[in-house]
């Protein structure tokens, strides 16, 4: 083995998975406790695991911006829970997620693992992360409805012939 | 001189096993749930998580019903709670553009691309007691009408007037400039408008409508309109070390405030709108309009205008916004002063003895002439 690897590549994971996996770790995040628990309970196989970083409850700032586009500033804290796990297959999962539910940062963090191996992936992406992200864009859609429905329709009054 | 020190911590503890029994009240009545405070009170949780400087609704309606409802008081224990909590670090600026609209209003264009949605408001309501709320038990809802969204962009009507060059622009800073925080560094003069901005998210909704009001006045006028109020769901996204990319924490309700101004231009730079700007947690309308008529009001010296009123004064506004620094300084006049007291009393004393030495001759004098 002399010869040299290049550093990158072997590891490293391309633009397209980490959005991917940026694009299920939200959806885990945005889902309800009952909702996400019930995934959980109801997911055949879990593996064993070990806790990498238990559930921490902690602070981000959330920033905005000046006028919306400009320099940002701090608006205020956001409370968040973050949790690490390894599977014994080596896969870490981890979790970032509003709130103060341990459990869920738990159930997300055993998600986001599962969701990395191989042999687990269709399931979770298929029984989990599916039927969330549909519950997840009907709640936006119905929100968009309902708010659509106030939408002022301006009506201009004819005056005279023409 | 010595003075008691020590005694009433029977009292206290009777006292607030009292103050228990009366934040409870009537036992009669169903004790109220943190979950109905968070749903049925949420303009009051938006306060208390805007004043508290923590989004967090489950926490706020916690606090509320600990603090029978005194808003300030509750807006006190979420900052006394945040102050237990490590910082995982700092977001990536909030993207209001992606905002998933539930109310969108515009005072200053009529038609305009997404159109204005009024979403759940107390505007035209007629401010009537609506007593069918009082009846016990559940009132029959109106089914909520569903209407087919638009699917185009909704953009800041800011934006708008930008294209045009109408409206003064917004700067972006260097890559490595340092955004001021107040919860890290204590408040200092001349303070910036990331530190005012931050100040004024977290300050008194209170004071900073009469501030605004105060503007609109006539005293430090600045002719606004409002360009554009939009609320709902901005996600958090937040870049973790660990992982090496940004991951979505979840979302939260804002309410963002474009209040449009008269002109600023110079020889240098043409005459454009100037602008204030207010960003709020929760839905919070009337802090966020008042946020942007005093962020506008503070930018007086950018603009190169005169300040003459109380609004514009960075340092009398900023200092006296925080309403848990307030309560503090305002309530510890209620705490035992006995000590001082003592020797106010001395004093006066002393002074009515030379006061009344010195006239006694006086009173005598008077005396006689009668």
């Amino acid at each position: 083995m002399s010869k040299e690897q290049p550093y990158q590549d072997l590891n490293m994971p391309s633009d397209e998975a980490i959005a991917n996996r940026q694009k299920s770790m939200a959806i885990l995040a945005a889902a309800p406790v009952e909702t996400l628990t019930r995934a959980f309970e109801n997911y055949a196989d879990i593996p064993a695991h070990d806790i990498v970083r238990a559930p921490e409850i902690g602070l981000v700032m959330a920033r905005g911006r000046m006028g919306g586009t400009g320099a940002p500033f701090n608006l205020g804290e956001v409370s968040v829970t973050r949790c690490v796990i390894r599977l014994k297959t080596g896969e870490a999962g981890s979790s970032y997620i509003m709130g103060r539910d341990k459990k869920k940062a738990l159930q997300a963090a055993i998600f986001d693992a599962l969701w990395q191996n191989p042999a687990h992936h269709e399931t979770i992406e298929t029984t989990v992360l599916a039927p969330l992200a549909a519950a997840q864009e009907e709640e936006r859609q119905n929100v968009r409805a309902e708010t659509a429905a106030t939408k002022v329709d301006f009506f201009t009054m004819v005056r005279g012939e023409d | 001189m010595y003075v008691a020190v020590k005694g009433g911590e029977k009292a206290i503890r009777n006292a607030h096993k009292l103050l228990a029994k009366r934040r409870r009240g009537d036992t009669d009545v169903p004790a109220l749930g943190i979950d109905q405070i968070a749903e049925q009170l949420s303009i009051s949780v938006a306060r208390v998580m805007a004043e508290g400087s923590l989004y967090d609704e489950s926490l706020a309606a916690l606090a509320i019903k600990q603090a029978r409802g005194d808003l300030i008081e509750a807006a006190f224990l979420i900052r006394a709670y945040r102050t237990t909590l490590p910082r995982f670090g700092y977001s990536l600026p909030l993207d209001t553009a992606k905002m998933l609209i539930e109310r969108r209003i515009s005072a200053t264009y009529k038609d305009l691309p997404g159109g204005q949605l009024l979403g759940p408001t107390f505007d035209y309501t007629h401010r009537l007691l609506d007593f069918k709320l009082a009846a016990d038990g559940e009132v029959d809802l109106e089914e909520v009408s569903m209407s087919e969204p638009e699917t185009g962009p909704v953009p800041r009507v800011t934006e708008l007037l930008g294209d045009e060059g109408l409206m003064d622009a917004d700067v972006l800073p260097e890559d490595d400039a340092v955004v001021g925080d107040l919860t890290r560094e204590p408040l200092g003069f001349p303070a910036d408008r990331d530190l005012r901005l931050q100040n004024l998210a977290r300050g008194d909704e209170g004071f900073l409508l009469a501030l605004g009001y105060s503007s609109q006045r006539g005293y430090g006028r600045n002719h606004p309109f409002t360009g554009e109020i939009r609320f709902g769901a901005v996600e958090v996204e937040f870049f973790a070390e660990e992982l090496g990319f940004a991951v979505t924490l979840g979302t939260i309700k804002l309410t963002e405030c474009q209040m449009v101004n008269q002109f600023a231009g110079s020889a240098k730079s043409s005459p454009k709108f100037t602008r204030g700007y207010g960003l709020v947690f929760g839905q919070s309308e009337r802090k966020a309009m008042a946020m942007s008529l005093v962020d506008r009001a503070l930018r007086w010296e950018e603009f190169g205008e005169e300040c003459t009123a109380p609004v514009q004064d960075t340092e009398f506004v900023l200092s006296h916004s925080d309403n848990i620094q307030a309560t503090g300084f305002v309530e510890h006049l209620k705490l035992p002063h006995y000590v001082d007291f003592q020797a106010e009393l001395e004093l006066i004393r002393t002074l009515r003895e030379e006061w009344f030495n010195a006239h006694a001759g006086e009173e005598e004098i008077q005396e006689a002439a009668q």
